[in-house]
């Protein structure tokens, strides 16, 4: 109100504006505390939703003994980072080897969903094959499937192959179809690029794989980093798999560690902080890198469901 | 195929487009028919999943029916035994308890996580400056592993240096045992879930972008407040979406297993024994693969029977727009 009164007493010769009228200026008010209110609650959540990542920080930055104090103090006095080298070594074998572990099996496991999911779904998106329908109902119906249905049956078959306590049981599988999310996804995707490239390129005599390398793949990027970015999240976030296949503790992966070192030393919670925050934090860099493509890839492939 | 790469002159093209035609019109299911090639191309490009499909997803299914009709202590031979699993079942109490828990999971958790991450797809959808950000904040809890999730809930709840007892003696609210105790345990968990519905959140919120902003013009138009767009733009137009999220969430929520393995391990006095942790234990622990393969066959057929209800329901409240031509 009082910045339109002033406008009313410029010096002379500026060009005063327009007065508002007194919808225009309660319009602008109105606008004004919406905004304000929208922002209020949107910084107070995001501070909500970060205090338990702040707490994380926070703990594993504490010098031993200090993460006892109550009431708990949320600068560490001093900031004690050698808990994260301290924490590479509390364990018999030290933390970068599951570290490594993990990044080895996601690398792979990623990397086999998404050639192969991406070959199916070219195949329901674009070439017309006998029971292609059906098949893809499957695809359907096993992303509806609870996976605990088949834990068991896996073990054993697994066992007999003898692949128990290697890395081949949480890799292989991927490598075969990737999962029926992914495909799912990338098939939605496929739908919306215009078919006249690929029947172009087909008229010049490129086969279905040229199409699928050289036209497709190439306008798949969103999809693409979208399905990656799940992957990489599912296998270095998984723990049940690694923890019925995996027995020696050399092959553990980073979800194992942080159990094992809960289980025998669950007194030493600064420790098991910073091997959380190891945990965490590649996955939050990975994700705020790519968060552009990440939406977008949801959007354009119509993931909400319509 | 015959073409040799230098072949470019300007009068081959429409010869082998010609010839393409031909083949197509005269005999497109023929051996060397366009149509039949590309039959033989699209059962080559499923191939890699239909042989994962049969073995890790269609014969597991297969092999955990039989296997639910047999007593099975991978040492000892299998034997078979019938119904002898279901009966035993029907007896054991810590099936009906870790199939109560797991209800109460997921008829209290499923609601609330879907109001929620709703409430906070519409907040963040909202016309202001620096939404991004805001967004990525409400988004990096979800992206926090689930063991690293349990442990650092498992020590905000500690009973005596845990931050949540320190709010609780900020506001004056005596505290709690929170994971420890058997009445706060299961909604303990469930607060811990409410954390990371980030990703349903960013299904919701590409839902919200998906309606066309004219529906709301036309709507304010006609002089409708912000509460009747919600309830008749909103709301319908998003049913797709809700109606993916509630599917989702109910099957993912009948499979709850790692926050309670870590955080609690099925207590204190298994309130948070849940149905895949029971499982787990049954096969992994005590190796009984039959009883262990029944309960997982139960458990389907629990998720199978809820997912049709849901789809049978959303018939009524779910509002598919026709999509038209592009």
């Amino acid at each position: 109100m009082s910045q339109i009164t002033e406008q009313r007493h410029l010096p002379p010769g500026t060009l005063a504006p327009p007065p508002a009228s007194a919808r225009q200026r309660r319009a602008r008010l109105r606008r004004l505390v919406t905004r304000l209110a929208s922002h209020t609650l949107l910084i107070a959540g995001s501070i909500i939703i970060m205090i338990p990542i702040g707490w994380m920080l926070s703990t594993s930055f504490k010098k031993t003994g200090q993460e006892w104090i109550f009431p708990p103090i949320w600068i560490p006095d001093p900031i004690w980072w050698q808990n994260y080298i301290e924490a590479m070594y509390a364990l018999p074998i030290p933390f970068y080897v599951y570290v490594l572990n993990t990044v080895v099996i996601t690398i792979t496991a990623t990397l086999g969903t998404v050639l192969t999911s991406a070959l199916a779904a070219f195949a329901f998106a674009r070439l017309r094959f006998p029971a292609r329908q059906f098949m893809f109902l499957l695809v359907i119906s096993t992303m509806m499937l609870p996976s605990a249905v088949t834990l068991i049956p896996k073990f054993i078959i697994f066992r007999h192959l003898n692949w128990l306590d290697t890395f081949l049981p949480l890799i292989v599988p991927f490598w075969l179809g990737g999962t029926a999310f992914s495909i799912f996804l990338l098939r939605q995707f496929f739908m919306t690029i215009p078919r006249e490239l690929d029947e172009a390129a087909r008229m010049d005599g490129a086969s279905s794989f040229q199409i699928f390398w050289w036209v497709v793949l190439p306008l798949s990027g969103p999809a693409l980093a979208t399905v990656i970015i799940f992957q990489i999240w599912s296998h270095w976030n998984d723990f049940i798999d690694p923890l019925i296949y995996i027995n020696s503790s050399s092959k553990y992966t980073i979800a194992l560690a942080l159990r094992t070192f809960q289980n025998v030393r669950s007194q030493r919670v600064n420790y098991l902080m910073a091997m959380s925050v190891i945990q965490v934090l590649p996955i939050v860099i990975l994700f705020l890198g790519a968060q552009k493509y990440f939406i977008r890839g949801i959007h354009l492939s119509g993931l909400s469901g319509r | 195929m015959t073409q040799t790469a230098g072949e470019k002159s300007s009068d081959y093209v429409p010869d082998k487009i010609q010839a393409k035609v031909n083949r197509v019109q005269l005999r497109p299911f023929g051996k060397r028919g366009l149509l039949w090639r590309e039959a033989v191309d699209g059962w080559l490009f499923i191939l890699p999943w239909l042989f994962g499909f049969l073995i890790f997803t269609a014969g597991p299914m297969l092999a955990s029916a039989v296997l639910s009709f047999m007593e099975w202590e991978i040492l000892t031979p299998a034997s078979w035994v019938g119904l002898a699993n279901f009966r035993q079942m029907l007896r054991d109490p810590l099936f009906y308890k870790s199939l109560y828990n797991t209800a109460y999971y997921s008829f209290l958790g499923v609601p609330l996580y879907l109001i929620a991450s709703l409430m906070m797809a519409l907040l963040l959808n909202m016309p202001v400056r620096g939404t991004s950000i805001y967004r990525t904040f409400f988004f990096i809890p979800s992206l926090t592993p689930a063991v690293a999730n349990a442990l650092l809930w498992t020590w905000i709840f500690s009973p005596d240096f845990g931050l949540a007892n320190y709010f609780l003696q900020t506001v004056g609210l005596p505290p709690q045992k929170w994971l420890f105790d058997v009445n706060l345990a299961k909604p303990s968990l469930i607060l811990m879930g409410l954390w990371g519905i980030g990703s349903q959140m960013i299904i919701f919120l590409a839902g919200l972008q998906g309606i066309p902003q004219t529906l709301y013009e036309a709507a304010s138009i006609d002089g409708a407040n912000h509460l009747q767009r919600f309830w008749s733009i909103t709301l319908p137009m998003l049913s797709p979406t809700i109606f993916f999220n509630l599917v989702i969430g109910v099957i993912g929520s009948f499979q709850v297993f790692t926050t309670a393995f870590i955080a609690t391990q099925g207590g204190p006095q298994n309130a948070t024994l849940f149905y895949v942790l029971y499982l787990w234990r049954n096969g992994f622990d005590y190796f009984k693969m039959g009883y262990g393969s029944a309960l997982a066959w139960v458990l389907f057929v629990i998720v199978l029977i809820l997912t049709l209800i849901q789809f049978r329901v959303a018939r009524y409240f779910v509002y598919y727009e026709v999509d038209e031509a592009v």
